[in-house]
């Protein structure tokens, strides 16, 4: 379980706090979308997560670790695994099989173990027949498939996702994203998806929506992508499907106002046209 | 865009099965015997030994003449130098200019070494990949940590530097794109001209740099401490015999240093 209890937050130099007063309980297996516009605070709280910043008021505690706790941070950044926004930024090494051991190396892994975690992390992202390729030749879905790898190689608990497909085409991206799902799946890892594409939000168990710094919406993407206003005060609009689902309803149509998904809608749909 | 680092040709030869740290090694006793070899004589016959290791790698005389190409005038100049300049007995004199035996000697020793040492590492080069360079280096210089030596850190710093250099090279193709698209041109050599190239670059570096160190703290780095590697390295039969070749050597032109060969 990851706590955030009362943290406020502030950069170096700025009066501004970039989070204040959040609080919030990440379980484990769970999947959480955290969106915001921009300067909302989002990478600041991911931040946060994972011992990265250490919150000026509050505690964040991992597992019963203190972010705020040196000797700790090693096993809080084994746990919660983190993968960026640019793909190239990320990754260390020259070739995709010594980028996926840095993580074990670091962790003082036996030579022999750290092999066997890059061999299974790279089956696990289906990257393993590119192994010996340098990161520079991969496309952006690749390159962010292999962070991930990175990351799993460590065998995490928490794995937060800052804006990881924000810099990949629509193919990229769904091939990124299919991937973080199907481990969530088989491996129950907590999935922390930060982003602002509500599309990708609204696949999400629970949503948070952050503004200036607040928690200013959470719940099931259900309830929180009905609140058109509240949204709207934080520049963010709910996915054309749930402005249709609205449409749909007001022309007359019986549907359920849970639907945020093209698949949920098209279910709803046939399930009207087939009668039962 | 493709980026090559390095001279490094892939290969299946022994020489290339060798252990990176008996190569770096290698060529480190090489150059030790090129030193100590007393004459110009001896210092070609001790450089002459990388001869059959050129031969057992495989490697074409015109890639050795294209490593060398570019040093030609560096080496000319550092024979007629010594030539030259050395005091001795006279056995020619083109005007001003007197050659002495001494002279020519000295002349061929230091062109022996300098030629066989380019020639030597253009070889180790070739047939090692530069991240089994940068690990052999890595182990060779482990001792050192007592000392304060950061050599894990120095490997890491060799391996992002390989990571990166084509990331900064398609980087700088697209900032001259975008440069070029507004009207600048980067004709001329004066770097007054390439600054519109240069200082972006330089900022998104930097840029890189920070979101580089992020992430690897994200991944557990704490400095070499605790590190493990998941590359092995093993010394086989065959580095043993290389490594004891490349002593004898150093044993060999030491005993002519010392003046027990003459």
């Amino acid at each position: 379980m990851i706590e955030v209890q009362g943290v406020t937050f502030f950069y170096p130099g700025t009066r501004e706090p970039a989070l204040e007063n959040i609080s919030l309980t990440i379980r484990p297996g769970e999947f959480l979308a955290i969106t915001g516009p921009n300067g909302s605070g989002k990478s600041t709280l991911a931040r946060l997560l994972n011992g990265l910043l250490r919150p000026g008021k509050g505690r964040v505690l991992v597992d019963g670790l203190d972010t705020a706790d040196a000797a700790s941070l090693v096993e809080i950044r084994r746990r919660v695994g983190m993968v960026f926004q640019d793909p190239d930024n990320q990754l260390v090494a020259a070739t995709v099989e010594d980028d996926v051991a840095f993580g074990p190396e670091n962790l003082g892994l036996p030579p022999a173990a750290v092999r066997q975690r890059v061999a299974a992390a790279l089956e696990a992202v289906e990257l393993a027949d590119l192994k010996t390729r340098p990161p520079h030749r991969l496309s952006g879905g690749q390159k962010q498939r292999l962070a991930l790898a990175g990351v799993l190689a460590m065998e995490p608990v928490y794995l937060v996702l800052d804006e990881a497909t924000a810099m990949l085409d629509p193919v990229g991206r769904e091939e990124v994203l299919k991937k973080v799902l199907a481990l969530r799946r088989e491996k129950g890892l907590a999935v922390i998806l930060i982003t602002h594409f509500m599309e990708e939000a609204a696949l999400a168990e629970r949503m948070l929506v952050l503004n200036e710094g607040r928690i200013i919406l959470s719940g099931p993407p259900a309830d929180v992508l009905q609140q058109e206003e509240g949204l709207a005060k934080a520049g963010l609009k709910a996915p054309a499907i749930v402005a249709l689902g609205k449409s749909l309803r007001q022309a007359g149509v019986k549907l359920p106002a849970s639907i945020v998904t093209v698949e949920e809608m098209a279910r709803a749909l046939w399930k009207l046209a087939s009668g039962k | 865009m493709m980026v090559e680092l390095g001279q490094y040709i892939p290969g299946t030869s022994c020489i290339h099965y060798l252990d990176p740290r008996a190569k770096l090694l290698g060529l480190f006793f090489y150059g030790l015997a090129l030193l100590l070899a007393p004459t110009g004589i001896t210092a070609s016959l001790t450089g002459a030994a990388i001869l059959p290791v050129i031969v057992l790698a495989g490697l074409a005389p015109s890639f050795i003449w294209r490593q060398l190409k570019p040093l030609l005038v560096f080496l000319v100049i550092i024979f007629f130098l010594q030539v030259a300049l050395t005091p001795g007995e006279i056995i020619a004199a083109i005007g001003p200019l007197r050659i002495t035996r001494e002279g020519l000697d000295y002349g061929i020793m230091a062109l022996a070494r300098v030629f066989f040492l380019i020639v030597a590492a253009s070889v180790l080069m070739a047939t090692t990949d530069p991240l089994a360079l940068a690990d052999g280096l890595e182990r060779l210089l482990r001792p050192g940590q007592r000392f304060g030596l950061p050599s894990v850190e120095l490997a890491l710093m060799l391996t992002l530097a390989l990571r990166f250099v084509p990331t900064l090279l398609e980087e700088a193709e697209r900032i001259m794109r975008a440069q070029v698209a507004r009207g600048a041109t980067f004709r001329g050599s004066q770097v007054k001209n390439l600054m519109p190239l240069i200082i972006p670059l330089f900022i998104s570096a930097f840029r890189r740099a920070e979101g580089l160190a992020e992430a690897m703290e994200a991944r557990a780095y704490r400095g070499g401490k605790g590190r493990t590697r998941m590359r092995e390295l093993h010394f086989k039969p065959a580095d043993y015999i290389f490594l004891l070749l490349a002593v004898l050597l150093v044993a060999g032109t030491a005993y002519y240093r010392l003046g027990f060969g003459s």
